[in-house]
């Protein structure tokens, strides 16, 4: 028996080549019925994300079975030829591997591909499209994925300016829940970045614009409550993230105004995130006590570490997989099965 | 037996101080069952060993700095283990690891070992005030402990650091929330002893030694100031954290004088 994976994704096709060969979930069944009967296959799954198109079948004949493929994938693409890559066992079991591991990822170490294939693979179970040789693959690839992400830091840090600025809240404050997040300034950036703490559970938030009517309308898509720009600083005792984002050519947030607005917090932190350039808040604020400043340059540097760190932590990944894959790799062997 | 089981505690709190030296290094520094065990096997031989020496002592084995020393490590780990699952504090262990195998150590090292008999002529409130005394001690060794995280934290943030140490520390709030409510345990229970102490007719009269009440009431008043600086918010977090590492150094290095008066009473 042979593992057999064909597939596109996003370093061998764009885009507009990955939508035309990509799977729903509403035609998943009517697929993995029509590949069933290319000869000589005996089982399939397929992966398809918005990065990834991939079909793992198990066979007997792997000549025979990637021929039907490359047949299917030109009658659902209208002609097309997919620029497909192919591994056949034990290349596509380690190809596996990497993907459940998130090695093969866009952003490295990234874990919604896990869910993405559990998913696949629970949807290819309900067909009855999968082999206990694929059982036993995909099985193993979860059980990988798990201990690469446990024992190592391959999924350290996070990868965008937001989700940055979110663990760093976490770091300060602990649980976001009932935390108060106020939006200096209403740009594109400071909007996404308030979105990401309303979906990590903050539930107040309090814009403030130069323009009170774009204010007032951000506010009322996310759910939060507008004040007029001149008056921000009377909203503040119970703020504990501020995100500044003005066009203001020069610091709205000064020491001078700060300090005596931290004297009526109680000793609470305060998390400043200040994504405006140039920049919203003086970097002298940032020595003040319980305060914490971050501008678009060190949440930035971060990402990068934290991309560094995962890079240079792919060589123990790797090893990690080279031996499940000698593992499963065994046990095939000592499982030979026939096609009947 | 006891000094076997002192090794035997030791190793442990050596084990637990190595890896997380060992993880430090790696950069993969994260709370793991390796520090809880360790220390729980530490906890659970010292349990044994101040067992041992209190029959053979006939009272609490807190009779000379050696006995104290070891009381104390076992009241911090005691604490810790009680402690750090209510604040989810589980990093608080490699921190407190290598503070209990430093005083372990000084005290098998030390020249003064373990005493013949009590010293308590088996005065039930005496022994009390002694012990919840080195209780209070233990809890102000991890308020010392969560200050030392804390200070730690607010650098890594303030730097905008984000190595393993940020990533895996607790929240800087938290820490700053479990130090001063360490402090405030240690403080109750201080005062508890002085109480108890007060009971037992040993503090002021003829049988206590000037310099050790005034030692005693000095680091009472320090923690005492500490919580009221903080309580009229004149004492910030990082201020509290600093206050409670300073106090708590300079009760550890009065311990070996006030055991010394108290011996020579």
């Amino acid at each position: 028996m042979n593992i057999v994976c064909a597939g596109i994704n996003h370093r061998s096709a764009t885009v507009d080549i990955r939508e035309k060969f990509a799977v729903g979930p509403h035609e998943l069944e009517q697929a993995l019925t029509r590949i069933r009967g290319i000869d000589g296959l005996a089982g399939a799954v397929i992966v398809s994300t918005c990065n990834r198109v991939e079909y793992y079948t198990a066979s007997v004949c792997p000549i025979r079975v990637l021929d039907g493929l490359r047949e299917y994938l030109q009658e659902r693409s209208g002609g097309n030829d997919a620029p497909l890559y192919t591994h056949e066992s034990p290349a596509s079991v380690r190809h596996l591997f990497r993907v459940a591991s998130g090695l093969d990822s866009m952003v490295i170490g990234e874990t919604e591909i896990l869910g993405q294939l559990k998913q696949a693979y629970a949807a290819a179970t309900a067909c009855g499209a999968t082999t206990r040789h694929l059982n036993k693959l995909f099985q193993h690839a979860f059980r990988v994925a798990k201990q690469v992400r446990s024992e190592t830091q391959i999924t350290r840090g996070s990868t965008s300016v937001g989700s940055v600025a979110v663990d760093l809240a976490g770091k300060i404050f602990g649980d976001l829940n009932g935390r108060t997040v106020m939006m200096l300034g209403a740009g594109e950036i400071s909007e996404r970045t308030s979105r990401s703490f309303v979906s990590r559970g903050v539930d107040n938030v309090i814009v403030t614009n130069r323009t009170f009517e774009r204010a007032a309308r951000l506010a009322e898509e996310i759910g939060g409550m507008a004040v007029h720009f001149d008056d921000w600083h009377n909203a503040f005792d119970n703020v504990d993230i501020l995100i500044c984002s003005t066009a203001a050519p020069h610091p709205v947030v000064t020491r001078e105004k700060l300090e005596p607005l931290l004297k009526r917090r109680n000793d609470r932190p305060l998390f400043i995130i200040d994504l405006a350039v140039p920049r919203d808040a003086e970097a002298s604020v940032n020595d003040l006590e319980n305060v914490y400043l971050y501008d678009i340059d060190s949440l930035e540097q971060i990402v990068r570490q934290s991309l560094e760190v995962r890079r240079a932590e792919v060589v123990r990944c790797e090893k990690m997989i080279d031996q499940h894959v000698g593992e499963y790799v065994g046990w095939m062997r000592n499982h030979i099965a026939f096609l009947t | 037996m006891d000094r076997l089981l002192l090794t035997g505690a030791t190793f442990c709190l050596l084990l637990s101080f190595g890896y997380t030296l060992f993880a430090l290094g790696a950069g993969r520094f994260r709370p793991g069952a390796v520090n809880l065990v360790a220390i729980l096997g530490g906890f659970v031989i010292l349990t044994a060993d101040l067992w041992i020496r209190g029959h053979a002592q006939g009272s609490c084995p807190i009779n000379s700095l050696f006995d104290v020393l070891v009381f104390m490590c076992w009241s911090i780990l005691l604490i810790y283990l009680v402690i750090g699952p209510a604040y989810h504090l589980s990093l608080l262990g490699a921190f407190t690891s290598p503070l209990v195998f430093l005083v372990l150590l000084f005290a098998q090292l030390g020249p003064v070992g373990p005493a013949a008999q009590g010293r308590f002529d088996h005065d039930p409130w005496t022994e009390l005030h002694a012990a919840l005394s080195l209780v209070a001690y233990g809890a102000f060794a991890l308020a010392a402990v969560a200050g030392l995280m804390y200070l730690v934290q607010d650098r890594q943030l303030k730097k905008r650091r984000a190595g393993a140490l940020l990533y895996n520390l607790p929240p800087i709030a938290d820490l700053g929330v479990a130090n001063a409510r360490l402090i405030r345990l240690g403080f109750g229970l201080l005062t508890a002893g002085f109480i108890a102490g007060f009971a037992a007719g040993h503090v002021g009269g003829v049988h206590t030694n000037g310099i050790k009440f005034l030692a005693s009431v000095l680091i009472w008043a320090g923690y005492g100031a500490i919580l009221l600086l903080r309580k009229i918010r004149r004492l910030p977090p990082k201020r509290t954290a600093e206050a409670s590492m300073v106090v708590f150094c300079v009760a550890l290095l009065a311990l070996p004088a006030i055991q010394y008066l108290s011996s020579h009473k």
